[in-house]
């Protein structure tokens, strides 16, 4: 008979962190690009393209760091494509933004076709070993939970330290924040608007890449056709959810990726048909966005900043 | 047919000067087909660039598509399914409202149809046939109805309940169709639905099905019913601006809503149509991405409704033609999902379009 | 003597505007120096250039004798000058400190905001100055008068020895007003100079040492405040003698249309806006409701049209009770609004004249029959009678009236509202923005309607409209109304005082 600590245990918990890593790199993307007054859904589709870049590159040259940096590069390419459309040319930020997510599914798919011949799966490639942290993994419980991941979720938790620190102590972050907020008085004040919501575009570009390579790398050593599977989105809502503070979309990412990793446990275990739950992280996703906007304001009113 | 600018990508003329400056809805229509041309330009590139030679396959695809009878049926019967997911997006769009969930509205739709298709045997045809649509549309207007709901009651985005609920169709009618109707086999697919369900097929032996004229004549009733209904008038006054329009005393919230469930229902008859003329059954997610193709189409289309249905007739042709191109060169049909994809990106910059076309004009 | 700035030959047209035509214009070190014009002038859009905001056409800029390409107001700043515009140019969720070095910020090992150093920096200014803030607070919370003084301290610490204060007084009670005369002599005293633009004659006067006069972009001359009044002013400025009163009625027949009892409301922050108003407005009189923004009328005319719910209290419509009736039926049974903002409230500007004048009355019967569709020959009727009977300039009645400008603007939506005849006409602040011209139409209209009948609630900020057409004056103050008296029993300082205070002593 299946017990309740089959599922629930400390692996869950393991699973739910790693789960939530590129959600919260794209949350932290998203949160730079929306805090200067840019809506950026196309995160779902840069994820896509650096997942593809990373395995891509990591195939080619049998370094799957080299994959993450590839993957990093492309994702703020495309960060910086979004930035000038939207900034410079004053573009819709939805449909840029769609375009992107669009474009990532074609290109994607027809380069999987050329590479590899097929456009469902790559094959498997060099990925990124896990580490284990020695003193760490000796503590009880939060040990096991925190102690051995892929670097990548390391480097996503000092990210989101970071994130915080440069958002809310520095006076970069305070610029951003008045960009986002009233772009003309941080204009009157002699900040060169233009440049810092480049700037945040495209990092947001950057972060979201690192949180596709570690989707593709970090953890299936391989590229799957569409294998995003909305995280993308999902980041949004998280972001939303975390009020746009780095530790407050990072929490969301956890119950994000906690719903991941159940729903996996849950299909080992055949007790509900797959597909049923499979929709289990989309459901929460509406359901938390139902729960928390209409008390969240957003940082910005995202309308076009027009220099004259 | 009047173009008045309430259009995402709304060009006023002088792009340039060296360009067709004649009046504003045709320079419109120069701008947009400008976006198509570059977007072909630069797939020329990537094909080159892959290995590919573009001409080959442009000219494929162009005889796949144009080539022959058979061609020309096969283009319009993938342009009916497109044409009522570009319906969807746009009639959204006229409210203010992103329904990038078009696909999944459609497959429920479908599900919905072929449900009613395969039960209710002995029914004739005249009824049949209407009942299994208007299942269809209702189960679409479901679908636009739940994230309408959300928007206006909770201010949830819609742009990601609708995307979240389009993976959820998916799931949800995969799972309908490998258990509980799950005709005996190994296709997760139903049975296929009575004859007195089926929409006749128009031109043996293409695909084509009487859901085009369905498509022609919602066409040209959403036009209608956007220029010259009080409540059309309501959609695009929410759509340009929701606080004067509130003011004028319309009641925003609601007309959101009929909005959404309305742009649902759309997408759900396009799915139903699908089911009752081409496949005859629901097969696990048997669309391959019309949803999208229609998002792409509204845009291309100048957010009009006969401009929807030229451009659909375009990525009909993309997809019909593609599948030519594809068997006879070997060029991955993805290359028109790439197609796809640039086209939106160049119309949703008609300002660059506008700056490259001065660039270049300087230099013809 | 070298002038503090010197512009010569300054153009600059906008789109279908020449906002500025060869404008020559000096101040002296030391001296506060008057722009004045009416709105539209120029003169927002003048010193915008001298700030580097804008780049001009033609011209030349100089600044303490040296001539300057004003790129950008970085290069403003470090020339010395500052701007307080119009418009508070200060991000609402950050702190008086914070928005101050904005652009500035004090650092701590190279990256990090050093907040301590960033608060003893600011605090030494404001001594130095006296004007007293909390440093700490965040902008949103504080009053218009307060945010004025941070955006001054602004541009002090920045090194402004030129200050150009754009409108000043737009926003002030009158005790505000001479708070911020007693703060503009003190940095006159320390040698600062200052350029005070203003449409306010009376005010221009009393501060300014030299007055300069613009109308339609243009300079008509520049005099010297002790040898000038009143009169010669306004004539520079308008070229014709302004008319200051209406002639009117005395208020008949008392038959009450609007009655607001015990109104409760809260904002979109969730605080309490209305505080149990008491009003009450008949048929054939203008009532003036005066205030200082953000007392509470925002919220009185959306609780009023029904685009906001009330929390408490009663509205009554005649006899009927309306208090949650639906805007479309308040509008039905006779209500008509000018809203504040006329761009996000009044008009569509993606739809034409035709449409925007049948917007509120589109499912009229008239307009749409039983099948829901538009009888659209008849709308055009419609419209073509409108804009002849009030002159609304649009080449057709099918342009986007977006390309209208914005007396025109104001003119459709005064056609559209009046023109229903209606019962009770809410007028939010209906001559912002307007010029000369503009303004004396809408106020001749709406004291024409008053006499033909309806009741008029004028909600504005400006004294001068408030008194000019009000039968009854009403002094709203922190969501409750503190005042309801007829002009003649009353007086300006008393007004002031209820305004910024809600008492009278």
């Amino acid at each position: 008979m299946v017990s309740l600590l089959d599922v629930i245990n400390v692996g869950l918990f393991a699973a739910a962190l790693r789960m939530a890593t590129p959600i919260a790199f794209a949350a932290l993307g998203g949160i730079f690009s929306e805090r200067v007054g840019i809506i950026n859904i196309g995160l779902e589709g840069i994820m896509l393209t650096s997942a593809f870049t990373g395995v891509t590159v990591s195939y080619y040259t049998g370094n799957p760091w080299l994959g993450v940096l590839a993957a990093i590069a492309v994702g703020g390419l495309l960060g910086f494509f979004h930035a000038v459309l939207t900034v410079k040319f004053a573009g819709d930020q939805i449909i840029s933004g769609t375009g992107i997510n669009i474009f990532a599914m074609g290109f994607t798919a027809y380069m999987s076709q050329i590479i590899w011949g097929s456009r469902g799966a790559s094959e498997n490639v060099t990925g990124i070993k896990v580490v284990t942290i020695p003193l760490l993994r000796q503590v009880p419980v939060l040990g096991a939970i925190l102690g051995k991941h892929s670097p990548l979720v390391y480097i996503m938790l000092a990210v989101t330290v970071i994130s915080y620190i440069i958002l809310f102590k520095t006076p970069l972050g305070l610029r951003i924040r008045a960009v986002g907020e009233h772009p003309t008085a941080a204009e009157t004040a002699g900040i060169d608007v233009y440049r810092i919501k480049y700037l945040c575009v495209t990092l947001s570009g950057m972060l979201t890449g690192l949180g596709g390579s570690f989707l593709s790398l970090g953890h299936l050593n391989l590229f799957a056709f569409g294998m995003t599977g909305g995280r993308g989105f999902i980041a949004m809502a998280a972001m939303i959810f975390g009020k746009w503070t780095p530790f407050g979309a990072f929490g969301a990412s956890l119950l994000f990726g906690f719903a991941d990793a159940l729903q996996m446990r849950l299909q080992a275990m055949g007790l509900l048909p797959s597909q049923i739950i499979l929709t289990i992280p989309y459901l929460l996703t509406v359901a938390v966005l139902a729960g928390v906007v209409g008390r969240a304001r957003p940082p910005s009113d995202y309308k076009p900043y027009v220099k004259e | 047919m009047t173009k008045k600018s309430d259009t995402a990508s709304s060009a006023d003329a002088g792009a340039g000067g060296k360009f067709l400056v004649l009046s504003p809805g045709l320079s419109m229509i120069g701008t947009q087909l400008v976006a198509i041309l570059m977007a072909f330009i630069v797939g020329a590139i990537i094909l080159k660039m892959t290995g590919y030679s573009p001409l080959e396959a442009y000219g494929a695809m162009l005889r796949g598509a144009f080539g022959d009878v058979y061609g020309i049926g096969q283009t319009f019967t993938q342009a009916t399914p497109i044409i009522f997911t570009a319906l969807a997006f746009l009639f959204a769009f006229k409210s203010g409202l992103f329904n990038i969930g078009a696909e999944g509205q459609f497959l429920v739709g479908a599900l919905a149809a072929a449900l009613v298709g395969i039960s209710f045997n002995g029914l004739p045809a005249f009824l049949h046939v209407p009942l299994a649509l208007l299942a269809g549309a209702l189960a679409g207007g479901l679908w636009g109805f739940i994230p309408a709901l959300l928007k206006t009651k909770f201010g949830a985005h819609e742009v990601i309940t609708t995307m979240m609920l389009s993976y959820v169709a998916l799931y949800l009618t995969g799972y309908m169709v490998n258990y509980p109707f799950k005709a005996p086999g190994w296709v997760a697919q139903t049975v296929p639905i009575a004859p007195s369900a089926e929409l006749p097929r128009i031109l043996p032996p293409t695909q084509l099905s009487a859901s085009i004229f369905v498509a022609g004549l919602l066409t040209i009733g959403i036009q209608y019913v956007l220029r010259k209904t009080a409540f059309g008038f309501e959609i695009r006054a929410t759509g340009l601006n929701p606080n004067a329009a509130q003011n004028a005393g319309i009641d925003v919230d609601r007309r959101l809503i009929l909005a959404l469930v309305v742009s649902g229902a759309i997408a759900g008859l396009g799915g139903s149509g699908e089911i009752l003329g081409v496949h005859r059954r629901f097969i696990e997610a048997f669309s391959p991405g019309y949803g999208w193709d229609g998002l792409a189409v509204a845009l291309v289309g100048g957010n009009n409704p006969y401009g929807a249905l030229l451009a659909a007739v375009l990525f009909g042709a993309l997809r019909s033609g593609g599948m030519v191109m594809t068997r006879a060169t070997g060029v991955p049909l993805d290359i028109i999902f790439l197609l796809r994809a640039l086209v939106i990106l160049f119309v949703a910059a008609p300002t660059l379009i506008r700056s490259l076309l001065r660039r270049g004009g300087l230099r013809w | 003597m070298t002038p503090a700035v010197d512009l010569r030959g300054i153009t600059k047209a906008f789109p279908g505007v020449l906002a500025n035509i060869d404008i020559h214009f000096s101040a002296e070190e030391g001296e506060i120096h008057g722009l004045l014009g009416e709105n539209g002038a120029g003169k927002t859009v003048l010193m915008s250039i001298l700030y580097g905001l804008y780049r001009p056409d033609e011209g030349k800029i100089l600044v303490k004798g040296e001539e300057v390409a004003m790129d950008s107001p970085a290069k403003a700043m470090r020339l010395g000058i500052g701007m307080v515009h119009q418009h508070f140019m200060l991000v609402p969720s950050l702190t008086v400190a914070e928005n101050i070095i904005l652009g500035r910020e004090p650092k701590k090992k190279g990256v990090l905001l050093d907040e301590n150093k960033m608060l003893e920096q600011v605090r030494a200014f404001c001594e130095l100055y006296r004007l007293d803030v909390d440093l700490e607070a965040p902008v949103y919370t504080l009053s218009v008068g307060v945010q004025q003084r941070v955006e001054i301290l602004k541009a002090l610490y920045r090194g402004a020895d030129i200050l150009i204060l754009d409108e000043p007084t737009a926003v002030l009670t009158p005790p505000e007003v001479e708070e911020l005369f007693r703060a503009v002599r003190a940095l006159k005293d320390e040698g600062k100079t200052v350029i005070f633009i203003s449409h306010k004659l009376r005010e221009v006067l009393a501060i300014c040492d030299r007055i300069t006069v613009l109308k339609r972009g243009r300079v008509v001359g520049t005099v010297d405040a002790d040898k000038t009044d009143l009169g010669q002013l306004a004539e520079m400025m308008v070229g014709r003698e302004i008319v200051y009163t209406f002639d009117m009625e005395p208020c008949e027949a008392e038959t009450t249309v609007l009655s607001v009892e015990g109104l409760e409301a809260t904002d979109d922050r969730g605080l309490p806006a209305l505080r149990g108003v008491e009003l009450r407005v008949c048929a054939s009189e203008i009532v003036g409701l005066a205030g200082v923004e953000g007392n509470g009328q925002t919220e009185l005319v959306e609780v009023l049209m029904g685009l906001r719910r009330a929390t408490g209290g009663r509205i009554l419509l005649g006899e009927s009770d309306i208090t949650t009736t639906p805007p479309d039926e308040r509008i039905k049974a006779g209500i008509s609004h000018i809203p504040e903002d006329r761009h996000k409230w009044g008009l569509i500007e993606g739809f034409t004249v035709l449409e925007n004048l049948i917007l509120g009355s589109h499912r009229n019967p008239r307009f749409t029959g039983r099948g829901g569709s538009i009888d659209f020959k008849e709308a055009t009727k419609y419209s073509e009678e409108l804009v002849r009977d009030y002159s609304i300039q649009t080449p057709n009645i099918n342009t986007p009236a977006g390309h209208l400008s914005g007396g025109t603007q104001q003119r459709l939506i005064v056609a559209r509202e009046f023109s229903r005849q209606p019962r009770l006409i809410i007028a939010s602040q209906p001559t912002r923005g307007l010029d000369i011209g503009a303004t004396e139409y809408v106020r001749g209209k709406l004291v024409e309607m008053r006499d033909r009948g309806s009741a008029v609630l004028l909600v504005s900020a400006d004294l001068d409209e408030i008194w000019a057409l009000s039968d009854r004056i009403a002094v709203i103050y922190e969501g409750r109304i503190v005042s309801f008296k007829d002009p003649e029993e009353t007086n300006e300082q008393e007004l002031g005082l209820l305004m910024a205070s809600g008492k009278v002593d």
